[in-house]
């Protein structure tokens, strides 16, 4: 079922920064607050609230309503990391159309402390603790690393197609002030960086920060009668622990669920104009293009060599630099594709515009709770017409 | 192929000693199953009592069919690798300092695939063993061996610090008058150990066999009495910051049982010797020992206890040095929960009834010294927590799986 | 009279009565004796520190001290032996203290001893004795004096396959000491008051069997003998009041005449 008159609007974006000695309740906190400014209403008025948050220590989204004096009728926690803003969107969008609640707030932040990336790896799950952390502790890296891994060795894609996507989508960051990275990359720079994991290098993985992103998801109507631009949700698709049978992930759930996004949508890969991928590393982007369909299973290093994914090129990708190159602001990084599209999608982009865009695909995945990531989701967003 | 490790040069005295660090330890209860394996050398792995499965990470039910039947049981070890990679960013402070550290994941003939480290031998795509291990911080892991055994492949260094391997490493046999000790401080010299210490208590007694101990290799008599504090503490200020490996070979065997012993003489004996021996040795050696579990090479790697099976269930023939054994093995699970944090093992060697004058009158199947040593050094060169040598040993754990009440009752004859 | 002992230690404190101590230190590595290992041991010396000036007792400084009743220099009461189980006030705490106090003959075999650790003293070697030094007197101590305190730990315990190798008396010594002389106990440098191989003797023990037998002292584990004279010498040795005590270690003082 579609979802006839759910549009997304508002979005916030709460300027990164690389470490923060605030709590992440206050990058919440600036990220509601801005979102009220934005959509012209007042705290009171929200009355759904769907939070994702690594960092909240003992609070969940409901601790998190007193803290903030909201009082909603409505409330969803997501900790699904990567998947947050897809789901997050999903689980809104049928609030809205069934009539549970009028404003559902979408929000996710992080704070960075010194210390919080590594005990948020530390304590990250069970199997992570039995299973994972005490292999090297490399964290995310070498579990990415070991997929990457098998994925070269698989289709033949070489450190070179890994780089092209990061030194397209740093220029696209290079047009957003709050960017962690700030500098031009080339790609002699990116195969020269120093080994992480191999075959990862510093420029595969995303810098972890603090910050905060939202977005207001309303019927069509109410966002027309406030005067805000807003996006429709065309289609939305959510898959958890796809293929457990894969001895090692080179696909993620979107191949299980990508027909119905697009039969939902009603439109096909060609028709996009920009996709926001979820690019904790490039080789998750790679699956995301084979298994969302924009190319076969194995082609994406061709499809990369055939395209520039910069903002203003062919195949338009992360025009906001992604978190590769704008930061990775822990939960936040799963909306950043969509406070990006509704920007895009309503004219409004920070960065460069991307010509004429109606249409844009924003994917996210997370969760890598042993060896793969386990959470994928998409959503197919137009523009008002 | 593994370079042979290099005898270690002597310590520099202005550099700092390292301290000792341990990879993350926490584990669900559940994954506390392939600790009980990874201690006894075992390569169990949850199987699914109703379908079959073989599955890993640890679970509570099992992925396919939702059972709650799960538990550890020994699976075909052999599988393949289908990815590695050489870690250089490590956020734990024990990798950081040992980067680059490979890992890698094996896929099981049996099913599952494991996250594992890498010995230096085996590489992407190649057929491998895996084993499980404690690793420094006591904790299960699981490492992928080659195949076949490879040329210096125990001196593989991420190997090396899951194990105890004598080799280049300082020992100290506690007590080298009786057979058991001599044939211990035999072995040791037969493995590489650097030096062996062996301790001599009352030396105006003379003992069968001194001078065969006297003549084997890098052997060092030293006075200590593990009865007498003052001695204890002497042999540790001497040589306590040079002994990597510790093996109370300290023995008190007495048969009878508790109320025929006319009185607490002997059992204050086999006590003073055994249990508050222990805690001597511990207090003296044990702090030093924690301190240097990185110490390079020659880093300090395990205190030894051999401890009779009846420790783990009392034998009355022998009931009073079943109690006094039993009272050992309580202090010997402290004491690992004290040096875990400097990387020290606490192997506990259960044997059966010995080859020895004390136990003449016990049929066989006995142990003879010589394969109690042989069983040590096996266990330290495996990292194992608990070893079980002899047939009996073996009869005791098995029966104390299954029934210990019925063992209870039946060990009374 | 009052004056004689005041007097007494007016000179102990001068110095013209000289206080020769007979004690070994009380250390864990001075041997004690051994039994065959099924038999019940006499329990080494130990010492235990309870505290030293520290969090376990920060003002003061002591020790808990772990020791049988026949280890170190020690006495032996007549009850020690089963010759001697039924006599009158034969246990430490029975014993009149008027006996801790006696005249000693020190009987000098150290160059015999020296020639041959097995050298067994015989009546006729007391007899000859007595000849150069005077009739061993009603009530003394007889003391041993072999040097053997002077020797490393192994050559002072003389322990060979065989059992030990050190001297002593022979049966009939031990005998006509109690029953000719009249002797107040027998006391040696050595581990045990009997020879290192008397359990070869008829009786075997000797000196344990007919001292204790007729309510006779033994003193063991001496030192210092060689600083006393042949005769004069008074020995103070007082057990622990140990209820029922078959002995026990204790400080063995010698007065003898200052040759100033």
């Amino acid at each position: 079922m579609a979802y006839d008159g759910v549009v997304a609007c508002a979005p916030v974006t709460i300027p990164y920064r690389r470490y923060s000695t605030n709590s992440a309740h206050w990058w919440i906190g600036r990220a509601l607050h801005d979102l009220t400014r934005t959509a012209k209403i007042r705290p009171q008025d929200i009355d759904g609230l769907v939070l994702s948050s690594f960092t909240l220590g003992a609070d969940t989204a409901v601790g998190v309503t007193q803290h903030l004096g909201l009082t909603p009728r409505w409330l969803d926690h997501v900790p699904l990391g990567g998947a947050s803003g897809v789901v997050g969107l999903r689980r809104a969008a049928r609030a809205v159309q069934s009539g549970d609640a009028q404003f559902v707030a979408c929000v996710a932040g992080d704070t960075n402390h010194v210390d919080s990336f590594r005990k948020t790896l530390t304590t990250f799950s069970r199997f992570a603790q039995d299973a994972v952390y005490p292999y090297g502790s490399g964290g995310a890296n070498a579990s990415f690393a070991l997929i990457t891994r098998n994925y070269m060795n698989k289709y033949g894609a070489r450190r070179e197609d890994f780089g092209k996507l990061c030194v397209a989508q740093r220029d696209n960051a290079l047009a957003i002030p709050f960017a962690m990275m700030k500098k031009k990359l080339t790609l002699d720079e990116y195969m020269a960086a120093r080994p992480i994991s191999d075959p990862l290098h510093l420029f595969d993985c995303v810098m972890p920060c603090a910050g905060a992103e939202a977005f207001l998801v309303c019927r069509a109507d109410v966002a027309k009668s406030l005067g805000l631009p807003a996006v429709r949700v065309l289609s939305t698709v959510e898959r958890h622990n796809a293929f457990p049978d894969d001895p090692i992930q080179y696909r993620g759930g979107w191949a299980l669920d990508v027909d119905e996004l697009w039969q939902m949508a009603g439109v096909k890969p060609d028709d996009v104009d920009l996709v926001e991928t979820y690019d904790d590393y490039p080789v998750i982007v790679i699956m995301q293009f084979e298994d969302l369909g924009f190319c076969g299973k194995g082609e994406g290093p061709d499809f990369i060599r055939g395209h520039s994914f910069t903002t203003d090129g062919s195949f338009p990708h992360n025009t906001s630099g992604g978190q590769l190159s704008t930061g990775q602001a822990g939960a936040a990084g799963g909306y950043l594709g969509f406070t990006e599209a509704i920007r895009q999608l309503t004219g409004v982009p920070i960065g460069k515009p991307v010509k004429d865009a109606r249409l844009a695909v924003v994917s996210g995945f997370g969760m890598i709770n042993y060896d793969r990531g386990l959470s994928s989701g998409a959503a197919v967003l137009g523009r008002a017409s | 192929m593994t370079a042979p490790l290099i005898r270690p040069k002597r310590k520099d005295p202005l550099k700092k000693t390292r301290q000792p660090l341990y990879p993350q330890a926490i584990r669900s209860r559940t994954a506390q199953g392939l600790t009980a394996a990874a201690a006894q050398g075992r390569f169990e792995l949850q199987t699914c009592a109703d379908c079959k499965t073989v599955f890993y990470p640890p679970r509570d039910a099992c992925p396919k069919c939702l059972s709650a039947r799960v538990p550890f049981v020994p699976v075909d070890n052999r599988g393949v690798i289908l990815a590695e990679t050489a870690i250089h960013t490590s956020t734990d402070p024990y990798f950081r300092e040992r980067t680059p550290w490979r890992a890698g994941l094996a896929k099981l003939d049996c099913g599952p695939v494991v996250l594992s480290h890498l010995h230096g031998d085996v590489r992407e795509g190649e057929r491998v063993r895996l084993d499980l291990k404690l690793d420094k911080g006591g904790a299960p892991v699981m490492i992928a061996l080659p195949e076949k055994d490879t040329p210096n492949m125990a001196d593989d260094p991420q190997l090396r610090e899951m194990t105890c391997d004598p080799k280049f490493r300082r020992v100290l046999i506690t007590n080298g008058r009786t057979a058991v000790g001599q044939a211990m401080a035999k072995a040791f010299s037969e493995a590489g150990a650097s030096i062996v210490f062996v301790g001599v208590a009352d030396p105006w007694k003379p003992f069968p066999g001194h001078d065969a101990l006297r003549a084997v290799e890098r052997v060092e008599i030293v006075p200590l009495d593990v009865t007498d504090t003052e001695s204890v503490t002497e042999q540790a200020e001497q040589n306590g910051g040079r002994v990597d490996i510790l093996v109370n070979t300290a023995e008190h065997v007495r048969p009878g049982g508790i109320l025929q012993r006319h009185g607490l003489t002997v059992a204050r004996e086999e006590m003073d010797v055994r249990y508050f021996g222990l805690m001597r040795l511990a207090q003296a050696f044990g702090p030093a020992m924690r301190s240097r579990g990185a110490d390079g090479v020659n880093s300090a790697a395990a205190f030894v206890n051999l401890l009779s099976v009846h420790a783990l269930m009392n034998w009355p023939a022998y009931g009073a040095y079943s109690a006094a054994e039993a009272a050992s093995l309580s202090a010997a699970q402290c004491m690992r929960a004290e040096l875990r944090p400097g990387g020290v093992k606490v192997l506990n060697v259960f044997f059966g009834p010995l080859e020895t004058e004390w136990f003449q009158t016990v049929p066989p199947p006995k142990v003879t010294p010589a394969a109690l040593a042989r069983a040590v050094v096996q266990a330290l060169q495996r990292g194992l927590e608990d070893a079980f040598v002899g047939d009996i040993a073996e009869d005791v754990r098995a029966r104390l799986a299954v029934n210990p009440k019925a063992l209870e009752r039946e060990m009374a004859g | 009279m009052a004056s004689d002992l005041l007097s007494f230690a007016e000179r102990v404190a001068r110095g013209s009565i000289r206080v020769v101590d007979l004690t070994q230190t009380l250390s864990q590595e001075f041997p004690t004796i051994v039994l065959p290992p099924e038999f019940g041991q006499c329990a080494p010396f130990r010492i235990e520190e309870v505290s030293r000036y520290d969090e376990r007792g920060p003002a003061w400084y002591w020790n808990n001290i772990t020791i049988g009743e026949h280890t170190g220099t020690h006495f032996d009461a007549p009850i020690h032996w089963i010759s001697g189980k039924d006599l009158p006030n034969n246990a430490v705490d029975t014993i009149d203290p008027r006996n801790f106090i006696a005249p000693a003959s020190v009987v000098d075999c150290s160059q015999e001893c020296a020639a041959d650790p097995d050298f067994v003293v015989t009546v006729a070697f007391v007899e000859a004795w007595e000849k150069k030094h005077g009739r061993i007197g009603a009530g003394e101590w007889v003391l041993l004096r072999t040097d053997w305190s002077k020797k490393s730990y192994p050559d002072y315990a003389g322990m060979g396959d065989d059992g030990a190798h050190t001297p002593g008396p022979a049966p009939e010594t031990v005998k006509w000491l109690v029953e000719q002389r009249d002797v107040h106990g027998f006391g040696t440098e050595t581990i045990g008051t009997d020879y290192g191989q008397a359990q070869h003797f008829t009786p075997p023990y000797p000196a344990h069997f007919y001292m204790h037998g007729k309510g006779r002292y033994g003193l063991q584990c001496l030192t210092n003998l060689d600083k006393l004279p042949p005769k004069g010498a008074v020995i103070v040795a007082a057990p622990l009041k140990i209820k029922q005590g078959s002995g026990s270690p204790l400080r063995v003082l010698a007065l003898i005449e200052s040759r100033a």
